[in-house]
């Protein structure tokens, strides 16, 4: 039996309360105002006043407004059917396709036992260098791509969609521009991944608070296709307009903030959803990226503090590049190990010379003269940002590697390198005769 | 009866209660939601309607549902077969668990901390007739390395004569093994484990004693520069991927101790899997078992309950405590106490307590004090000493210090090991400042040449400072050794790198050996033409170093490493200035100026 109220108490921002009996914690209630019906969900219950957040917002909303409660959580429906789809942050069709309903499954479930956890083991290939040789993601990490406005993340998201090695990517937009939207689904389709894609996309210009249902109802699909043995590559961009959600609705209900206006559980609201990221021993695995545009490019501004407390390192996005200092992928050595005998090596070494050419850069800024050593450093890292660092660049690791070597080779003697010589002698490019 | 109550208000993981009777504070009640029971804590009560904090998810619980309150407070269950296990935060063994419900945590099943079925071979120690008190001896049982002493349980106030004691034989945790009788005739029975409050310090000691004896952890940096103390408190600030996490991990492997308690509290759940693997694999170098014999694990990490987050730490100190009461060290790593921190925050801010400094709670300094203060050194009523040391990891916001956790715990710590940004970025492992960091305690180096050590640091820091604005170009051939001193010192003993069999851990008399021949190097008067000599002497001299930590002591290439050293140093020395750090010490305060001066 449902039960319907008709009478509001209280409408501030997105939150309305009505007293009403026989009322469940989260449960999703459906409002009909003269502009049309929204979804909302209990987020309060005090003696007989419950308090909800409108997905729609509270704009509009008459204190005679009909409040249908429905006995049940927000749900979506799971099925192969979702497979080329695109959504809302409702789960309502975004495409032209039907509204699915069958299956219906609950969001926001409950976390992984960490004793049923592995060690993870594998690593997902995406022909970006930056990422396979010298950041590796590996199956069932979670990372962050740091980011300030106006960087190409969507379009990086979109290529890692494309090739990324694993079975399905689940796109979740939150607060996505329009543009950007129709950006992911074109070169998705263009690109033949279309197929293999989910995508749940909340824009700008939808109502807030459905904003805040785009990560649990990606993370719910994408549970229940690992749990299939289904390896999951979740997408998510802007966590930053996720956590300002947040914020908003924390405001309405008169929380105190802790650090700039944003609750005091913004870490264990963005932990629960980065932890679902997992690795199912005998099934599938999630792993998640996420990006989180910095306000002001400031790291420790408290979206990205919280969200580098609990990823397993991130990738900076700047100058149209993923920046060698600073992007760290802490499980990396877990899987490198085992791709190529020089990769490792290669890794540190290519660095640490690269980390020689930013310093050579800058004494050639403040007008030092340039030695033999500093001439060479600067031709190497030129050639590494254009063949490596550039984003354009797509390669798979073995290639990547390869040419690691030739730039190598191409500026420097071998003792330069500082690599160890039983490497040198395998992997030193033997220059032909003139 | 116990007192039923019906639930009135939801709000995230806060339950406002109307109840009849009378009710607890921090008592355990049981909301009632179909066939399920959730547990949750009263955290306030005005007049008959109770706050408590759930420790499961909320959803689908309402207006009316019925609440069993049970009567106890939170409680641990102690006994034997604690070593070993892998608890959430109100202990409950999550591998059991798996095996009951699968990948997910289900909210509402709880199982027996302990295994009832076990049986345990209990040697009684304790005559009938004799009188006792809480935390006397009873008989013991072996619990794989150690001896786990079976004692009158701390919950039971009165004294005690006993009347019947079981007999040598296997028993499990249920069996009665003693019948007691306080002065007033009333007799107790006593089985191998019983119940004690989280939030009570467990104090059935004879008399809590001063931490003395340093905690070798291994760790160079700390055991000499700034040490750890047996029954002592430490903290471990750092931004996020400073190397928090792998320190402790570090300090759980090669800390000389008897049990580990690790509590991972709300961060990572894959950093506890690390562990949990790899511990039953381990061996444990003083006893050729596995360290998981000597490990107990509680873990609430990040996407588990908050309210268990709250909790998680005080089981964890609880088990400690027991230990602690056979005449064993322990060693609790909380990791990390900021999210503990932040459990608590939450929690006030629902409750809607005036907030302090970033929305914590008014009380944070004073409940942070009373955490650490459940660390200490005790002699038990056996005579036995015991200590539990503390230490637990900040994640400060921002990665800045002066914040309410970070100050908080400041305050009440006997050390300090301050992980900067810029050391980690830079890959100096383990990136703990040393001219920042302190240590109240005594290491295992003799404090004048600490001192002098830590002098040679700051010149040459001072140095480096300098050089920022007048170049290499501008800086004196003296000043620059100096520097190349400081860096050198830094890479070769404060350094230490994780992944090397060897250097991952140095044992105490290696610590000695190499410290001194350190003390030589940073000591001598050098004779270098120019600063590119001076530079590529310290690089060569730093590489053939960094060979020697990589080497296992006593090894023959050791010693040749060693002599190769030496001879490059005797190569370029031209005074040796032996006890330099005792001329330091009598011209006061032996700022940097007294260093040796090269020509
Ligand atoms: N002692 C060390 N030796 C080598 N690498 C380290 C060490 N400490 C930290 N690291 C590196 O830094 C990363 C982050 O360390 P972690 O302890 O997880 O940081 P935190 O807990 O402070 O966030 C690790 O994954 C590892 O790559
Ligand atoms: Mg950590």
């Amino acid at each position: 039996m449902r039960k319907i109220y008709r009478t509001i108490s209280e409408i501030s921002g997105n939150v309305i309360s009505v007293y009403a009996e026989g009322i469940k914690y989260g449960e999703l209630a459906e409002i009909t105002s003269a502009h049309g019906k929204s979804l909302a969900e209990v987020i309060r219950l005090e003696r007989g006043k419950v308090s909800l957040q409108v997905f729609a917002g509270g704009r509009g909303i008459s204190t005679g407004d009909e409040v249908r409660f429905s006995s049940s959580p927000m749900k979506v429906s799971f099925s192969d059917d979702l497979l080329g789809r695109i959504f809302d942050g409702k789960g309502y069709p975004r495409d032209n396709g039907p509204h699915l309903s069958e299956n219906l499954i609950e969001i926001g479930g409950p976390s992984v036992n960490p004793a049923k956890r592995i060690i993870p083991r594998n690593m997902i290939r995406t022909g970006i260098p930056m990422i396979d040789l010298f950041n590796t993601l590996v199956e069932s990490q979670k990372l962050p791509i740091f980011s300030i406005s106006g960087e190409p993340y969507n379009e990086l998201l979109a290529r890692i969609a494309m090739q990324a090695e694993v079975d399905m990517i689940i796109l979740g937009g939150c607060g996505l521009k329009y543009d950007d939207y129709l950006f992911f689904r074109d070169t998705l389709e263009a690109g033949g991944s279309l197929g293999r894609s989910i995508l749940f996309v909340h824009t700008a210009a939808d109502p807030v608070v459905e904003c805040l249902m785009v990560p649990d109802i990606s993370l719910a699909v994408a549970e229940k296709f690992a749990l299939k043995g289904k390896r999951i590559l979740v997408l998510i961009t802007d966590m930053t307009n996720f956590s300002d959600a947040m914020k908003e609705i924390a405001i309405t209900m008169e929380r105190v903030p802790s650090n700039r206006g944003y609750p005091g559980d913004l870490y264990s609201q963005l932990a629960a959803r980065y932890e679902k990221a997992v690795d199912f021993e005998g099934a599938g695995s999630i792993t998640i990226l996420a990006v989180t545009t910095m306000p002001g490019d400031d790291v420790t501004h408290p979206i990205p503090d919280n969200t580098g407390y609990i990823t397993e390192g991130q990738f900076y996005l700047r100058h149209g590049r993923i920046e060698p200092f600073g992007s760290l992928s802490r499980l990396k050595q877990l899987v490198n190990a085992k791709t190529r005998g020089d990769h490792r090596a290669l890794m540190d070494g290519m660095i640490k010379l690269y980390a020689s050419y930013k310093e050579t850069l800058e004494k050639k800024s403040m007008g030092f003269k340039m030695s033999a050593w500093d001439e060479k450093l600067l031709q190497y890292g030129v050639l590494f940002e254009d063949e490596l660092m550039d984003l354009s660049v797509n390669i798979p690791l073995e290639k990547a590697l390869d040419k690691g070597w030739v730039i190598l080779a191409e500026c420097f003697t071998p003792e330069e390198t500082g690599l160890r010589t039983e490497l040198l002698n395998r992997f030193w490019p033997i220059k032909e005769a003139p | 009866m116990t007192v039923q109550g019906k639930v009135v208000g939801v709000y995230g993981n806060m339950i406002s209660v109307a109840f009849d009777g009378n009710v607890q504070m921090n008592e355990v009640a049981y909301v009632v939601l179909g066939d399920k029971k959730l547990k949750s804590e009263v955290i306030r009560i005005r007049g008959k309607q109770a706050e408590m904090q759930i420790f499961e998810i909320s959803k689908g619980i309402g207006i009316g549902n019925p609440v069993e309150f049970s009567d106890d407070l939170l409680s641990s269950t102690v006994g034997p077969g604690l070593l070993g296990q892998i608890y959430d935060g109100l202990q409950n063994p999550l591998p059991r668990l798996a095996e009951q419900c699968g990948f997910f945590l289900e909210r509402g099943v709880y199982l027996d901390p302990l295994p009832g079925d076990k049986k345990w071979e209990f040697t009684p120690h304790a005559r009938p007739g004799v009188r006792l008190t809480r935390g006397e001896v009873l008989g013991s049982v072996p619990e794989g390395i150690f001896t786990h002493k079976i004692m009158v349980p701390f919950n039971l106030h009165a004294s005690y004569t006993v009347k019947k004691i079981a007999p040598k034989g296997n028993y499990t945790i249920h069996d009665i093994i003693a019948e007691l009788e306080d002065q007033h005739g009333k007799s107790v029975s006593v089985a191998m484990s019983f119940n004690w409050p989280v939030k009570r310090a467990v104090d059935a000691y004879a008399e809590r004693l001063k931490p003395v004896d340093t905690l070798v952890t291994q760790i160079r940096i700390i055991d000499t520069l700034f040490p750890v103390c047996r029954g002592g408190t430490y903290c471990i600030p750092g931004p996020f991927g400073s190397g928090k996490t792998v320190l402790q991990q570090l300090i759980s492997r090669y800390a000389d101790i008897d049990i580990v308690i690790i509590a991972a509290c709300g961060e990572r759940a894959g950093e506890v899997v690390e562990t949990l693997r790899e511990f039953p694999k381990l061996p444990d170098p003083r006893t050729g078992r596995t360290l998981m014999e000597r490990t107990i694990i509680i873990c609430n990490t990040s996407s588990m309950p908050v309210a268990a987050r709250e909790a998680s730490v005080y089981t964890a100190v609880t088990l400690g405590e027991y230990y602690r009461q056979m005449g064993l060290n322990v060693l609790l790593l909380a990791d990390s106490t900021s999210r503990w921190a932040q459990a608590m925050r939450e929690m006030s801010g629902r409750l809607e307590e005036i907030p302090g400094e970033e929305a914590f709670p008014a009380y944070l300094e004073s409940v942070i004090a009373a955490f650490y203060e459940r660390s200490g050194m005790v002699r038990n009523k056996d005579g036995s000493i015991g200590s539990i040391t503390i230490g637990g990891t900040i994640s400060p916001a921002g990665g800045n210090f002066e914040e309410p956790v970070t100050q908080a715990t400041l305050k009440v710590v006997g050390a300090f090991h301050g992980l900067s940004r810029e050391r980690s970025d830079a890959r100096r492992y383990p990136a703990i400042h040393p001219l920042e960091s302190w240590s109240k305690y005594n290491g295992i180096v003799d404090r004048k040449k600490v001192k002098f050590a830590r002098d040679v640091l700051f010149r040459s820091d001072e140095v480096a400072q300098m050089m920022k604005v007048v170049g290499e170009e501008g800086t004196s051939l003296d000043d620059f050794i100096a520097y190349l001193k400081g860096e050198f010192f830094d890479a070769v003993f404060l350094q230490q790198n994780a992944f090397d069999p060897v250097d991952a851990s140095t044992p105490r008399e290696r610590q000695h050996y190499v410290f001194e021949k350190l003390l030589q190097i940073l000591v001598a008067i050098l004779k270098m033409p120019d600063k590119d000599d001076a530079r590529s002497f310290f690089n060569q001299m730093r590489q053939k170093f960094l060979d020697w930590n990589g080497t296992e002591m006593n090894t023959d290439e050791f010693r040749s490493i060693e002599s190769e050293l030496m001879n490059m140093l005797r190569s370029r020395e031209v005074e040796q200035l032996d006890k330099i750090y005792d001329s330091q010490e009598k011209s006061g305060e032996g700022d940097a100026k007294n260093l040796p001066h090269h020509q």
